[in-house]
């Protein structure tokens, strides 16, 4: 736990020294949402077409981020001194995943409120709730996905193209079910409360694939 | 079975090519894959083949010293 | 050293006569469907291909915990012929699928029919999976991370298969529920036949192609031993496990 905590304490301290990351994904999220509005030609949308074009635009970001994950450990040495310190190493998987998350979660103070003002139609205060508990579920599958995926893609040849083509299948599921939770939440007139089916099966995914990673994790470490 | 008719049945004269074309695909696809691994078995068997003379070869090698050394 | 040829003549000849048995059962014994009318022959033949190909993932899921927990890259073969096998399968599969889609509603793709969707999706998935081993030159960790994603795209299968089954809500002719209340007796006779006919189908190309490896395998390392390293051609442009 301790280990974790000091992996995240120095990736977090180096993305407020840096910037690399965070920025870049509110960028491309804003970027996108303006192509969105080109793209489909609307002025404003809702329900389920606004869940959906919310929900992609986060997903595709997700990847442009996990893309970075590793970066800094593969090119300066850090698997290296990590599998030597006697820590656990599942410790790497956790910091990484609570990383990805924070980095999610703050794009999305960002991107939500951006998406309100430039795309959606029915005010976001009264729904924000609703949508807050989809996203960070829907942030918690992205995470696990984006750090498994990223993990895997650092020692390949093409990582910037591994990562992606693998990740963006791996979370279809996650997309359904958050673009169908969110899409109740998001429509002009309603309680804007998720459906319980599609949180169920969002939860479902984020448990599977959390205990799949942690059981996996340790054999993407090995030298 | 109860069904929404938006299927339209097609007569069997009709709809046959549809049904044959599907199992063709199937049996093309079977019949291309066990072709490639004739091949790779193919060339195996050329290696097995190009192993064996060297075996032997390396065996006849060792007879003629042998019998040179007996002789000798 | 395994022979994995034992037992595949066994297995080849039980496929044929299965197999054989499945399309005199299809086309002679089937009824004709009341809605679909002959088109739905077609039934019989994508619905085990699909059934057989997600369980070949899945079971290369399965062979990947065995080359983790054992550590003999053999088992990673394994994993990998069944992936290969499963990913042959599921092409065929989509095709037909593809094909009962333009027959029966007159488009080449519908999205109403989720197995065929979750399926396209599993596909694109495992898609990647020879990518992805290329793009890793150390063979050891090569073996190891496709492994790694082997186990992560098989749990995959499941999750995905329920995620799209519940996010198509339309009502439509659910000719692919399996077994249940819809197939009349004769049908479902049919189906199984079919059914355990593309296994043995399976297993016997599985088998087929771990010989075929193997020998090759052995083929290499007593080269290797009898004319030494540099006798021994670099695989090249492959992927599969050596």
């Amino acid at each position: 736990m301790r280990t974790a905590l000091a992996v995240l304490r120095k990736d977090l301290r180096l993305e407020l020294r840096t910037f690399e990351t965070v920025p870049a994904m509110a960028l491309f999220s804003l970027t996108t949402f303006v192509i969105f509005h080109f793209g489909l030609n609307r002025a404003s949308i809702e329900g389920q077409l606004a869940a959906g074009v919310l929900t992609v635009t986060l997903l595709f970001a997700a990847m442009l981020g996990a893309g970075r994950l590793f970066v800094a450990e593969r090119e300066q040495g850090g698997f290296d001194a990590f599998l030597l310190a006697p820590v656990d190493r599942n410790a790497m998987l956790v910091a990484k995943a609570a990383a990805m998350f924070i980095f999610l979660a703050v794009l999305e103070l960002v991107a939500v409120p951006a998406f309100a003002l430039l795309l959606l139609r029915p005010a976001l205060w009264p729904r924000l709730l609703g949508l807050m508990a989809v996203l960070a579920l829907a942030d918690l599958g992205l995470a696990v996905i984006g750090t498994l995926v990223s993990a895997i893609a650092i020692h390949t040849r093409a990582r910037d193209l591994i990562g992606p083509i693998v990740g963006l299948p791996l979370l279809i599921p996650a997309l359904i079910a958050t673009a169908r939770a969110a899409g109740p939440v998001l429509q002009a007139h309603t309680s804007g409360s998720p459906p319980g089916k599609w949180v169920a099966i969002l939860a479902l995914y984020d448990c599977v694939f959390g205990l799949v990673a942690y059981a996996v994790f340790d054999f993407l470490l090995e030298e | 079975m109860i069904t929404l008719a938006t299927s339209p049945a097609l007569a069997p004269g009709k709809a046959a090519p549809y049904v044959i074309a599907a199992y063709v695909v199937f049996l093309a696809i079977v019949l291309i894959y066990v072709a490639i691994m004739a091949k790779r078995l193919r060339s195996n068997e050329r290696d097995l083949a190009d192993l064996k003379r060297e075996v032997e070869q390396r065996r006849s090698v060792e007879e003629e010293q042998r019998d040179r050394e007996t002789v000798g | 050293m395994t022979l994995y040829g034992k037992g595949l003549r066994a297995l080849t000849l039980a496929s044929i006569v299965t197999i054989t048995v499945a399309l005199v059962l299809v086309f002679f014994y089937a009824p004709l469907d009341a809605d679909q009318g002959f088109v739905q022959k077609i039934f019989y033949l994508h619905v085990p291909l699909a059934i057989i190909s997600l369980c070949g993932f899945v079971l290369g899921g399965l062979l990947a915990i065995g080359h983790l927990r054992t550590g003999d890259r053999i088992w990673d073969m394994r994993s990998y012929v069944a992936i290969h096998m499963a990913l042959i399968f599921g092409i065929a599969g989509l095709i037909s699928g593809s094909i009962w889609a333009k027959a029966s509603w007159g488009h080449w793709w519908v999205w109403n029919e989720p197995t065929l969707v979750s399926f396209l999706i599993v596909l694109l998935l495992f898609a990647t999976y020879q990518p992805l081993r290329f793009s890793i030159e150390d063979p050891e960790r090569q073996a190891r991370y496709a492994s790694v994603f082997a186990i992560t795209a098989g749990a995959f299968v499941p999750l995905n298969f329920i995620a799209v089954r519940l996010a198509q809500q339309f009502v439509h002719p659910r000719v692919l529920t399996l077994g249940g209340g819809n197939l009349p007796g004769s049908m479902r006779l049919t189906f199984f036949v079919s059914l355990i006919g593309i296994a043995l189908l399976y297993a016997t190309l599985w088998k087929y192609e771990m010989t075929a490896k193997n020998a090759r395998m052995q083929t290499r390392r007593l080269r290797r031993r009898l004319m030494g390293e540099d006798a021994v051609r670099p695989l090249g442009r492959s992927a599969a496990p050596s």
